[in-house]
């Protein structure tokens, strides 16, 4: 006992008596610093071509320097006068010279165009306003608002108050169609403007119906790849993978050829008399057109991680099965089934992942029933140019990827998805 | 060694001749091919100067994007007109202004020969196009459309139809098909009651349109015969039915016409070939002889007088533009001030509109 307390105590040394511990870390450190610079340029690559810019998108949705930027006299004003303040002649002025140098500088309409996304027809204020500042007499609360009335409207104030900060998360509001009302309160927006959650939920739903496709039509490929001959499986996998490698945009294409009213389906169906030339079934340009057409892409990243599971399941654990007494349902049911699970679990999650970020397909195909969140935001980004409800809305998607995530792992476990 | 060099000078040859390409976006199809007959082909014959042509469904949002991103690859894009008014309004643009252009052919001075309004601080026109709709003849039997009624008429001319994409010259037509004289459709427009009007009136097609986002899709639609009727703009409609010989009519009755202009985004990598570019491109000649290639109108007088024949000579110009006075009779102008400040909120409850079952 005694002896044991005494080794404890004595650390191990190497034969130049330094402790063995010590000795160990520095014979490693080279070899972890070598291997830190063998991943370096992926780790870098990573950083600047996907972190960075996530980081930059998260910054936008809650960044607008719109207005402060180019009107910093009132917003000083705005800090030092508690919400609530009647503007007074002070307030003018500042807003005034702001309007003025805004002008000037060709900028007044970047403000005013912050100001507009929360309350409509009001950039042109603030363009008009600065081309004439410069022409306004003091008293400037009297001038201003004889040039337009509207400078006078207290709910235009409360929007400068608001937009005044930099940072706001008035876009997440708008994100979810919600926004604030003259005395900041939150609020639904008007029933014929609400779209968002809408799309939110369409989103989500369609994906989770291509998912559950997917694996109703992939799963029995997948069996058979894995259990059939090898002369006839790599047959079928070429068949799987042609479409695989083939362009997206050519296969959305392709769809469109079959699928539109006087296309290759519906002359077929005409021409053998099913239906009648009046009858021609819509397939595109609607929700059917988005779920054919994505069911079709990503049909193959459900077969792929179920194929990858299923081949090395022995064939014998179900002849074991059956020969112990298991009707055939019995045995897919509780000795294939729970095999497959990780590539299932792989295949929906990769499946459900891709579709909630779809976009060029429902563009080109899904008509205006078929439209997911991801073409707003494309339209966003390219036609309205406010990118700060674009980030806002690609980060609550990111937020609920992640939140699936989660779940996932929770209910199903990490560890157990098996990816090939 | 010897090889390396030849290939090396060839090399900065090239170079030096991208540095001096002007770079025009444009919106692609019928449209860009005329530009490119009548702009582009003449201009670098004269000046030498490449032209590289990009399309696009609307070069505007993407000259606001990368004039923000302070990355601009564009050096003139062809844009409409509420858009040129608020990118220039925006700082967006480099000013061009009417002294840097050249007086008309006949002499008369730029102010004086452009039309009123074609040119602006920072934008030029080069023509006058319309928003206009055009059907497939072989759908209709009996009567033919003849009112923007008819296109909303889905009972007596039952089929798809085709429309743009957006809130823009959707509502103007939907209020005009609903009864509302042509000079009374902004004041309408502007207000909430006269939205919900258009808007109701868009509703009674809803379930029968196909939406387009480019210019070159809507005679496409009509070719296919996935669409009976298409609103689509007037010289692609033209230019599928005289050039293709496909069996389209335009129907001018409730027409949308504006200015297309030429813009110089701020910052353009090529500035001053940019602007010898507009200089061009808007002079007598060009504006004319774009006519010789599709169905709008110049914006200087001066070219008027030399628009003739189509490219294939025999098609007289005349009656397929949209400002002649036959087409006029029930037109609309399209009001940039209205749309400059109501794009946003108008686009934001066309969304919405389009998004709700």
């Amino acid at each position: 006992m005694a002896d044991l307390a005494a080794d404890q105590g004595e650390l191990l040394k190497t034969s130049d008596g330094r402790p063995l511990k010590e000795a160990l870390a520095q014979a490693q450190s080279k070899a972890k610093w070598r291997a830190f610079m063998l991943v370096l340029p992926l780790l870098s690559f990573i950083l600047i071509t996907f972190a960075w810019p996530i980081a930059q998108v998260l910054h936008q949705s809650v960044y607008n320097p719109r207005f402060s930027e180019n009107m910093p006299q009132i917003g000083e004003w705005f800090r030092t006068h508690p919400n609530g303040t009647e503007p007074d002649e002070a307030a003018y002025t500042a807003l005034v010279n702001d309007l003025v140098s805004a002008g000037a500088a060709r900028t007044v309409a970047v403000a005013g165009e912050r100001v507009n996304y929360e309350m409509p027809g009001t950039r042109s204020l603030f363009t008009k306003a600065g081309r004439d500042a410069k022409k306004l007499e003091p008293p400037f609360k009297d001038s201003l608002v004889a040039l337009d009335k509207d400078w006078g409207s207290p709910e235009l104030w409360g929007v400068m108050r608001r937009v005044s900060s930099a940072y706001t998360g008035d876009f997440y509001l708008a994100a979810i169609d919600l926004e604030r009302d003259a005395n900041g309160a939150i609020r639904q927006v008007p029933e014929n403007e609400r779209v968002y959650v809408n799309l939110f939920v369409r989103t989500f739903v369609l994906s989770a119906a291509i998912t559950v496709i997917c694996l109703i039509i992939g799963f029995p490929v997948a069996f058979l790849l894995s259990s059939l001959p090898m002369r006839y499986s790599s047959l079928l996998m070429i068949m799987v993978l042609l479409p695989f490698w083939t362009s997206l945009l050519v296969r959305t294409t392709a769809w469109m050829v079959l699928l539109q009213s006087q296309g290759v389906i519906n002359s077929i169906l005409v021409w053998t008399g099913i239906i009648s030339d009046d009858q021609r079934l819509v397939m595109i340009n609607n929700l059917m057109g988005s779920v054919i057409a994505m069911t079709h892409i990503l049909l193959p990243f459900m077969i792929l991680p179920l194929f990858s599971v299923m081949k090395p399941i022995p064939p014998s654990y179900v002849r074991a099965a059956r020969s112990l007494g298991a009707t055939s349902w019995t045995a897919f049911r509780r000795v294939y089934l729970p095999q497959t699970i990780p590539g299932i679990g792989a295949g929906g999650l990769l499946v459900f992942i891709l579709s909630v970020g779809y976009y060029i397909t429902p563009a080109l195909v899904g008509g205006a029933s078929g439209q997911l969140i991801s073409n707003l935001i494309a339209f966003h980004v390219t036609k309205s140019n406010n990118w700060s409800l674009a980030a806002a809305l690609a980060t609550i998607l990111l937020a609920s990827i992640l939140l699936l995530y989660w779940l996932y792992d929770k209910l199903v476990g990490i560890d157990k998805l098996k990816l090939g | 060694m010897k090889k390396l060099l030849v290939l090396s000078t060839a090399l900065t040859a090239v170079s030096f001749a991208a540095q001096a390409d002007v770079t025009v976006m444009s919106w692609g199809g019928a449209y860009t091919k005329s530009q490119v007959e009548a702009y582009h082909k003449p201009f670098t014959a004269a000046t030498g100067i490449n032209v590289i042509s990009v399309d696009s469904d609307n070069p505007a949002p993407q000259v606001k994007t990368q004039v923000e991103a302070g990355n601009v690859s564009i050096d003139v894009a062809d844009v409409e007109y509420a858009d040129a008014i608020r990118l220039c309004d925006e700082g967006m643009l480099e000013p061009i202004g009417m002294d840097a252009l050249p007086a008309g052919a006949d002499g008369t001075p730029a102010a004086d020969d452009f039309l009123p309004g074609a040119v602006t601080d920072c934008a030029v026109s080069t023509i006058v196009f319309s928003t206009v709709y055009g059907y497939d003849n072989t759908k209709f039997t009996g009567d033919k459309p003849t009112t923007m009624a008819d296109f909303f008429d889905t009972t007596k001319f039952p089929g798809k139809r085709g429309m743009r994409k957006g809130a823009k010259a959707n509502l103007e037509m939907a209020l005009m098909a609903d009864g509302v004289p042509a000079a009374d459709v902004y004041a309408k427009l502007g207000t909430p009651e006269g939205v919900d009007e258009a808007f109701a009136k868009l509703d009674t097609i809803k379930k029968d349109v196909i939406w387009w986002e480019a210019g070159a899709q809507p005679p496409q639609l009509l070719a296919d015969g996935e669409v009976a009727m298409t609103t689509a703009y007037n010289g692609r409609l033209f230019s599928a039915a005289v050039s293709e010989g496909k069996p389209f009519t335009t129907v001018w009755d409730g027409q949308v016409y504006e200015y297309d202009l030429f813009v110089i985004p701020k910052g353009a990598p090529n500035k001053d070939q940019a602007l010898e570019f507009v200089k061009f491109a808007t002079s007598t000649q060009a504006l004319a002889d774009q006519a010789k290639w599709i169905s709008y109108g110049p914006a200087r007088k001066s070219s008027g007088a030399l628009v003739g024949m189509f490219n294939d000579g025999k098609t007289e110009m005349g009656p397929y533009m949209p400002t002649s006075a036959e087409n006029l009779k029930n037109a609309l102008a399209s009001s940039y001030e209205f749309w400059v400040d109501h794009d946003g909120e108008l686009n934001d409850r066309f969304n919405s509109w389009l998004a709700a079952n």
